[in-house]
């Protein structure tokens, strides 16, 4: 059983399961979108003070931390004792592009550790995927609402045509930087 | 103890998000190369199925389990906000090859230089919570 689920799950697991897990939360009363755990977060740092967006009552988003709280629980147990092997059967297309980019073994594990180390980190390089990445993640979610949890999934499933043209939003935003920055960036 | 179903429901996502390989740089990668029909399969029958679901719960009017009614805020219209928005976030996740849920599950994984992504998504949402009267919304 434990070796069973072990291996990759294909994508009509992993996608259905994803359903369930918003349902589960409609259920509980509650909505799933994984981004608003970030303002949240601002929120108890005291970022009211500088700016009233950040001025709501935290508390009635605790159930949302300890859902993520559960997420990086969730993932240390699928690494530790659901794993056995770390590699992603890429397409065979993406690998010869990744070597071509000078990406050694292209997956050969889950995340390239040449891209996210914390030598990686102290590289120009490194510094513009890393910090500049999360930073375009945590503003581009918060300005549009919500992120592929909230406007791919659940605003989608509502038939919220906001949460489309978020998405297509998305898919500009990562073809630009597939096609026109990573090329430069890995390697 | 209210809390803990919110607990096991998380574990489950991180679970989830690992076991179908969402949190990989690599398959976010493919499906921004349109390489694979992975991610295209995931997204594309979770969003099936919660339509379906969703359209149960509001012909039935189904209840929460704390009794009231499960209702569904509708989402302002706007285009710029969410193509802008969108756009900014997309050129993110394509860098670092996670949206905000598996950013954490990535923790889970031991991968620590995650603190810094996720750090830096917290900057980002601080940023746009101080100037987002400028923005076009």
């Amino acid at each position: 059983m434990i070796e069973f689920i072990s291996q990759p799950w294909p994508w009509y697991v992993g996608g259905p399961a994803i359903a369930l897990i918003m349902l589960g939360l409609l259920y509980f009363g509650r909505s799933f979108g994984v981004s608003a755990n970030l303002r949240t977060m601002c929120t108890i740092g005291g970022a009211g003070k500088v700016a009233s967006f950040f001025d709501f009552d935290w508390t009635k988003q605790i159930w949302n931390l300890v859902f993520i709280l559960g997420a990086i629980i969730g993932g240390a147990i699928a690494h530790n004792y659901l794993t056995l092997d770390p590699g992603v059967d890429l397409a065979s297309n993406t690998v010869s592009d990744l070597q071509g980019l000078g990406l050694a073994d292209p997956g050969g594990e889950f995340v390239p550790s040449a891209l996210f180390s914390w030598e990686r980190l102290f590289t120009l390089k490194g510094l513009v995927m890393l910090v500049g990445g999360g930073f375009l993640v945590g503003f581009g979610a918060r300005y549009a609402g919500g992120c592929t949890s909230g406007h791919a999934i659940s605003g989608i499933s509502n038939l919220q045509i906001p949460s489309m043209i978020a998405v297509v939003g998305f898919f500009i935003g990562g073809l630009l930087v597939t096609y026109f920055v990573l090329p430069y960036l890995l390697g | 103890m209210k809390y803990l179903k919110f607990l096991i429901l998380g574990v489950i996502f991180g679970i989830v998000l690992s076991k179908s390989e969402v949190i990989s740089w690599y398959r976010i990668y493919e499906m921004f190369k349109f390489d694979s029909f992975h991610m295209y399969g995931i997204i594309g029958s979770a969003i099936i199925l919660g339509i379906v679901f969703i359209q149960v719960i509001k012909r039935r009017h189904l209840k929460s389990i704390e009794g009231t009614e499960i209702t569904f805020a509708p989402k302002n219209m706007s285009v710029a906000r969410y193509l802008i928005g969108g756009t900014i976030f997309g050129l993110g996740w394509a860098m670092t090859g996670a949206c905000p849920g598996p950013m954490f599950a990535l923790l889970g994984h031991g991968i620590g230089v995650f603190l810094v992504v996720i750090a830096s998504a917290l900057v980002g949402t601080l940023t746009y919570g101080m100037i987002r009267d400028k923005l076009p919304h």
